[in-house]
């Protein structure tokens, strides 16, 4: 975690943003979650919220939840920062993150990922030129008898094949569509 | 015959994760008896003469962690439940709070009436968020049959219970790094002592215990502490939830009594079945990617050719010499084709990624690790290199701050230990190792016993 790269704020639109209606009503019900004065507790949740909207969770986005949460911005990026699941770079509309621990790495994610890296056409840590997918690896999601595993938008794909590749491929490119 | 069930007994009744058909099958029995037929007291004294002790892993005794917690007059206490199931190997909390969440929700009441907390905190790990969804689907259902929030079950005990979520870390299933977590900081742990159970979550006392952990004080509550202890052998009392994967014919997430035998889990019929594709079994480390792999011949016999059974005891009969733990019950099964040198690296890389970096031991130790490994898999390596990883995991080893310095040494050193002629051959035959892998080892159980 501690050598994790962020893109530099020069390099991102730095234009302040403001959150939608529902984003800041599920923001305020989770806040209101904790003890009055323990306020703070929400903000990781609140990451949550903020890169199911955006896809990413951007410097202009973590100033809003540091505004929200009444705390310095850098209380925001330090959070943030440190956990995984948060991207702080633009990524792909689809993020597949293939667990490469041990136990999947016995059952053959190995196999998997480089079968998503031919079958996308790109390396673990970039996204495809239509923007719709982006290939990273996880260590350990905790589905160690389910393996090979990767996790998208949150849902788990267990028991993964290259059949079973192909046809999640599939359908994300068919909801990306529909939407 | 599998033995008695007291968590996943009821798993499979269709709509069991629903607040009316887990009541109509006896559920939120122990908060009623709790609150209508004992004090609080009562309760501790039933976990502590149950033996229950802690399943996320240090096995520490869950009754005497409940007596440490401070009780200052005007604080307020927590208890917080560690969800953050994260340790390679082990997905059973997942599986328990999947299909039973109220089973989880109530054991979070009897127990925050035993400690006298009034708000308690469920910590999940980000990944499961769906699970985080099913639990709070749950709790809300628990609000709307007056099992939670004020004068439950018509008595004077009120509870909130509020479920968080993380965002990527293992560190946070360290109990002081998560409460870090909870209070909306980076994870990184707390110097020890003042331990939780005096200054915990927002300075005030806390108990943080372990999902499996706290799903078991239910049926201790129903049944007593006493005919839980029965259950079991020696210190190892009543049943654990084991979750196991790798190269087996049927891995999942079971409960079995404690004292079956090892044989018995991974051949049996009621268990895993066996090794995958009529392959042998090389290796197996029983309880999570911290604790040490053990070589065939130290699975399934202890070096004294005593049977291995699944109890804290046995697997750790025989020190790190010729033994493992029950860890947290990730049980990871390698079969005859499985590299040890290249299932070692994956580990390094785990740690090496996951530490949070406060302790230079670990932040640099792991790293340092992960590239010596990286070197070996890949056929650059050499002899002194061996001993590197030898020496660096020295001084990781009891030089840090939280566990997980030793979390990481110790699987580097347990594969040394038992398949150094692995790693040897990885440097003499550096080619050959790139197309194919090493094979079984030959026991070297005399070896192992003069030491």
């Amino acid at each position: 975690m501690h050598n994790m790269k962020a893109t530099s704020p020069n390099q991102q639109d730095l234009s302040p943003v403001e959150f939608s209606a529902d984003m800041l009503t599920e923001i305020n019900r989770v806040i209101a979650m904790f003890p009055e004065g323990r306020e703070k507790s929400a903000i990781i949740r609140i990451l949550h919220i903020v890169q199911t909207h955006y896809g990413w969770t951007s410097v202009p986005a973590m100033n809003k939840v540091a505004e929200i949460l009444n705390i310095q911005p850098i209380e925001v990026y330090e959070v943030a920062s440190f956990y995984t699941m948060f991207h702080l770079n633009p990524v792909g509309n689809y993020v597949f993150e293939v667990c490469r621990t041990g136990p999947c790495m016995l059952v053959g994610s190995d196999e998997i990922i480089a079968y998503i890296e031919d079958k996308l056409n790109i390396k673990v840590g970039e996204t495809t030129a239509d923007g719709m997918f982006t290939l990273k690896t996880a260590e350990c999601l905790g589905a160690c008898g389910y393996g090979p595993v990767l996790q998208c938008q949150y849902k788990f794909h267990e028991h993964l094949t290259k059949e079973k590749v192909d046809e999640i491929m599939e359908a994300y490119r068919a909801a990306s569509i529909s939407k | 015959m599998t033995g008695r069930k007291l968590l996943l007994e009821n798993v499979h009744i269709p709509g069991i994760e629903t607040f009316d058909v887990y009541r109509k099958n006896g559920g939120y029995a122990s908060v009623e008896k709790a609150l209508k037929k004992m004090t609080p007291e009562e309760v501790v004294e039933e976990v502590k003469k149950s033996g229950l002790r802690g399943r996320g892993g240090a096995g520490f005794p869950t009754g005497m962690k409940w007596s440490f917690l401070a009780k200052p007059e005007g604080v307020p206490r927590y208890l917080v439940c560690n969800a953050d199931e994260s340790e390679p190997g082990t997905f059973k909390d997942r599986y328990l709070m999947e299909k039973l969440p109220h089973l989880l929700i109530e054991g979070m009441i009897t127990s925050s009436y035993a400690l006298g907390a009034n708000e308690a905190y469920i910590y999940i790990r980000g990944e499961f968020m769906y699970i985080l969804h099913i639990l709070e689907k749950a709790i809300a259902e628990a609000y709307a049959n007056g099992m939670l929030g004020k004068n439950i079950m018509g008595s004077s005990f009120d509870l909130d219970l509020i479920v968080a979520p993380g965002g990527g870390a293992y560190i946070c299933g360290e109990e002081t790094a998560l409460l870090e977590s909870l209070e909306g900081k980076r994870g990184n742990p707390r110097m020890k002592p003042p331990f939780p159970a005096v200054k915990g979550l927002w300075g005030c006392p806390t108990v943080v215990n372990n999902v499996e952990t706290i799903a078991a004080v239910v049926p201790i509550v129903n049944d007593g502490g006493e005919a839980y202890a029965k259950i079991g052998i020696e210190r190892s009392t009543g049943t654990k939830l084991i979750s196991a994967g790798g190269n087996l014919v049927r891995p999942g997430v079971y409960e079995l009594e404690m004292g079956v035998s090892v044989e018995e889990f991974i051949y049996g019929d009621d268990y895993c079945r066996g090794i995958a594709n009529g392959k042998q079994l090389k290796a197996c480390i029983p309880g999570g990617s911290s604790v040490p792999i053990l070589p065939a011949h130290l699975v399934t016999k202890t070096a004294a050719g005593e049977n291995r059974l699944m109890t804290y005891e046995s697997l750790a009969d025989g020190g790190f010499t010729s033994g493992s733990m029950l860890g947290s019950g990730g049980f990871i099964v390698f079969d005859e084709d499985q590299c040890i040198v290249r299932n070692t690296y994956t580990f390094a890389r785990f740690y090496s990624h996951e530490s949070c970096g406060q302790c230079s031991p670990c932040r640099e130790g792991t790293g340092w690790m992960e590239k010596v490994l990286h070197r070996l898999e890949h056929g650059h390596g050499n002899m002194e290199d061996i001993t590197l990883l030898e020496e660096i995991n020295k001084k990781i080893e009891g030089n840090t701050i939280c566990p997980l310095g030793d979390a990481a040494a110790w699987p580097v050193a347990a594969a040394i230990r038992h398949f150094r002629e692995e790693f040897e051959w990885h440097v003499t035959h550096a080619s050959e190792a790139q197309t194919r892998n090493y094979g079984l080892i030959q026991p070297r159980v005399e070896e192992i016993k003069a030491l």
